[in-house]
C-alpha cells in the first residue's frame, strides 16, 4: 500500500486552492493510496527497457511554422468573462501571492 | 514587507567585502521577437488593445492544443550556441503549475529537468577590458505570463480592490538563462552583475532573436545574492531581487544586497530566504514573498506537446548562422575607428556602438559621428530624461547637419539648436536652417548694421580697443550676437570694427 498520508493530501489540497474538511482529507488519503497503487501496476509491464515517456504516440517534431493566424477580438475573448472593464479580465485582487 | 523595520543597518560595501565573499546567480529571461507566440499562432505584438492579441490557446480554453513555433526553438538553439551550452539531442516541455491570474491556464509552459540548451558559458568583458567567466546552468524555453494591472486601492498590489488582467502577452516566447553560482567575483561583483547582463543583452540583439528593450520587459534580470564568510567556503542563504529591469539598476541592487546582508550577518542575524523588490527610488529592495510552500510546482512533463530532437544537421546550420560575436565585433570597430581606449569605453557605457556604426556608414567620419552621439545628443537626451539611443536621431540627419557646418551654412551653436527644433518635429536639418532663417549671417549689410549698433550702444568699449586693447572686442561681440540671434560669425565681427576703427587686424 502506498504511503499517502493526511498531510500529503492538506498540502496538494492548499496548493490547488480546494478547501477540506478533516473528514475529507482523512477519507482522501486512503482512496489516493489505492489510486496510485493501481497506476503503479504500469511499472510491473515496463521492464528496465522502456523508457519513460509522455505521450501515447511515438512523434517527435511537431512544429508550426511561425506565421499569423486568426485572433479573437477583444468582445471574443471577453465573452466568458464573469467579470470585465476596459476591455481586460476583472478578477479579485490575490494579495498572498507574488 | 515587515522586517525591513527591524533589520540592522546595512554595511559599507568596502566592510562588507572585507568580511565576506559575494555568490551571485542570475535568470535573466528574454523575450523573443518572433511573429507569433510560443504554442499558437496569436501575434506577439507590443502595446495594442488589451486582449486582442490571443486566441483560444492563449486564453487556455478546454479542448485546445499548443504547437511549438519552430522559430522560437531555432532561436533557443542558437542562443545555446552562442552562450557555448551543449544543445540536447531530446528535450520536453514541463507544466509549471500555480494558481495566479496571469496565467488562465493554472500552469506555465516551460522546461523543467531537459532543457534545450545546458552547461555553457559566457567570456564577460569588463570596463578594464577584463574578462570574467560566467557559467551557464542552462537555457529553457517557455511562455510569458499576462499583464496584471491592481486596481483600486493605492494601485500597487498591497490594499488593491481587484485586478484587471491583459493576456496579449501570455504565450510570448520567453528562453530563461540560469547561470551557475558566480564566485570570486569580490569587490567586482556588481560591475560583474552589470557586465553579465549587458553581454546577454547584446547577444540577444546580436542574434537578432529579441528586440533586447529592457525599458519594455524584453530582457528582465532576477538577481540572486548570497554571501559566504571568507575562507568559510559554504554558501550563504540567498535572496532573490526579481525583476531588476535596467543595466544601472542590477549593479545597485547586487551592491545594496551585499550590503544589507552583510548588516544582518555582523550582527548575528540570519537571512530571510526571499523574494526581494527592487525600488529605484531609493536604489535599496524591499522584503517581497517568503518561499513558501506556494513554489511546490510540481512539474510534469506537458502531456499536449512532443519531445524535441535535435540532430548535427539542424544545430551545424544554425551554427553557421550566428553572426560575429558581440566582443570581436566591438575590437574590430575599435581598431576601426582609432578611438582612444576611454573614448571607446565611454561610447559603450553610453550604448552608442550601434548608433556610431550606422553614422560612420552613413558617411560621417569616426570623429564627427563621436562628437554628435557623445557630446549634443546625449546632452539633449540627459536634458529630455531619455536614452540618446531612445531619442531617434538617424544617421543621415547627423550627416546632414556636419555638412551644413563644414559648408560654412552654420556654426555648431546653431546646429545644437537645429538638432533641438529637429527632434521636436521640424524636419531635416537644412529645412530647419531655412525655415527659421538659421543661416549664418555673412552679407556685410545686416551684420555691420548690427556692428555699428552695437558700437554706438558702447562708446567705452571702442575707446579701449581704438587704443589698441584688442581684447575688448569680445565685449561687442555679445550685443552682435544677440542683435543677430547668434547667426553672426565672430571673426567677421571682428574684422568689421576693426576696420570701422582703420585698424590692422
Amino acid at each position: 500500500m502506498s504511503e499517502i498520508s493526511r498531510a500529503d493530501v492538506e498540502h496538494l489540497a492548499k496548493l490547488a486552492h480546494i478547501a477540506m474538511t478533516e473528514a475529507e482529507l482523512e477519507k482522501m488519503a486512503g482512496e489516493l493510496a489505492v489510486i496510485v497503487d493501481s497506476v503503479k501496476t504500469v511499472q510491473g509491464a515496463a521492464g528496465d527497457d522502456v523508457p519513460a515517456t509522455s505521450h501515447p504516440l511515438p512523434l517527435i517534431n511537431v512544429f508550426r511554422e511561425d506565421v499569423v493566424g486568426e485572433v479573437f477580438t477583444s468582445e471574443q475573448s471577453l465573452s466568458n468573462a464573469p467579470d470585465a472593464e476596459d476591455g481586460r479580465f476583472k478578477v479579485p485582487a490575490i494579495l498572498d501571492e507574488e | 514587507m515587515n522586517q525591513t523595520l527591524s533589520e540592522p543597518a546595512p554595511l559599507s560595501f568596502d566592510e562588507a567585502l572585507e568580511r565576506f565573499e559575494p555568490v551571485m546567480g542570475f535568470e535573466v529571461h528574454v523575450e523573443l521577437n518572433t511573429k507569433t507566440k510560443m504554442f499558437s499562432s496569436a501575434p506577439n505584438a507590443f502595446g495594442d488593445e488589451p486582449n486582442t492579441n490571443v486566441n483560444e490557446v492563449d486564453l487556455g480554453l478546454p479542448g485546445t492544443l499548443p504547437v511549438v513555433n519552430k522559430t522560437a526553438v531555432e532561436y533557443a538553439i542558437k542562443l545555446g550556441l552562442a552562450l557555448n551550452c551543449s544543445i540536447a539531442e531530446t528535450c520536453r516541455f514541463a507544466r509549471k503549475q500555480y494558481f495566479y491570474p496571469d496565467t488562465p491556464k493554472n500552469w506555465q509552459t516551460s522546461q523543467y529537468d531537459e532543457p534545450i540548451a545546458f552547461d555553457g558559458y559566457l567570456d564577460v568583458e569588463l570596463d578594464d577590458g577584463e574578462i570574467f567567466r560566467v557559467e551557464i546552468e542552462r537555457a529553457h524555453m517557455e511562455e510569458d505570463a499576462g499583464k496584471l494591472t491592481h486596481a483600486g486601492g493605492s494601485g500597487r498590489i498591497q490594499g488593491a480592490d481587484y485586478s484587471l488582467v491583459d493576456y496579449n502577452r501570455a504565450g510570448v516566447p520567453l528562453i530563461e538563462i540560469v547561470t551557475k553560482p558566480i564566485t570570486g567575483a569580490g569587490e567586482r561583483a556588481p560591475e560583474i552583475a552589470r557586465a553579465y547582463v549587458t553581454a546577454i543583452r547584446d547577444i540577444v540583439k546580436a542574434l537578432g532573436i529579441s528586440d533586447a528593450r529592457m525599458e519594455r520587459g524584453n530582457v528582465r534580470c532576477d538577481a540572486n545574492v548570497s554571501l559566504m564568510e571568507k575562507g568559510a567556503g559554504k554558501f550563504g542563504t540567498r535572496s532573490e531581487t526579481k525583476n531588476v529591469n535596467s543595466l544601472r539598476a542590477v549593479e545597485h541592487a547586487v551592491h545594496y544586497e551585499i550590503r544589507r546582508h552583510a548588516g544582518i550577518l555582523a550582527a548575528g542575524g540570519s537571512i530571510v530566504q526571499e523574494t526581494r523588490h527592487w525600488k529605484e527610488d531609493t536604489r535599496t529592495t524591499s522584503s517581497g514573498r517568503p518561499k513558501s510552500d506556494a513554489d511546490d510546482y510540481r512539474y510534469f512533463p506537458e502531456p499536449d506537446l512532443l519531445p524535441i530532437v535535435t540532430d548535427q544537421e539542424w544545430i551545424e546550420r544554425l551554427r553557421a548562422e550566428l553572426p560575429e560575436p558581440p566582443a570581436e565585433r566591438r575590437r574590430r570597430l575599435r581598431e576601426a575607428w582609432g578611438y582612444s581606449d576611454k573614448e571607446f569605453r565611454d561610447v559603450l557605457a553610453a550604448g552608442l556602438m550601434d548608433q556610431i556604426e550606422e553614422t560612420v556608414a552613413s558617411g560621417a567620419s569616426p570623429a564627427v559621428a563621436r562628437k554628435w552621439w557623445m557630446g549634443e545628443i546625449s546632452r539633449v537626451a540627459n536634458a529630455r530624461e531619455v536614452e540618446p539611443a531612445a531619442l531617434g536621431v538617424e544617421p543621415a540627419t547627423i550627416v546632414e547637419l556636419n555638412k551644413l557646418i563644414e559648408e560654412g551654412r552654420i556654426n555648431d551653436k546653431i546646429a545644437r539648436q537645429v538638432l533641438e527644433h529637429h527632434l521636436d518635429g521640424e524636419g531635416a536639418p537644412s529645412k530647419i536652417v531655412a525655415d527659421r532663417g538659421l543661416e549664418v549671417v555673412s552679407d556685410d549689410g545686416a551684420l555691420t548694421a548690427a556692428v555699428e549698433k552695437a558700437m554706438a550702444e558702447n562708446p567705452d568699449v571702442v575707446e579701449k580697443v581704438a587704443a589698441g586693447k584688442l581684447k575688448a572686442i569680445g565685449a561687442l561681440i555679445g550685443p552682435v550676437m544677440k542683435e543677430t540671434r547668434g547667426q553672426a560669425d565672430a571673426g567677421k565681427v571682428r574684422e568689421i570694427v576693426l576696420n570701422k576703427l582703420g585698424i590692422e587686424g
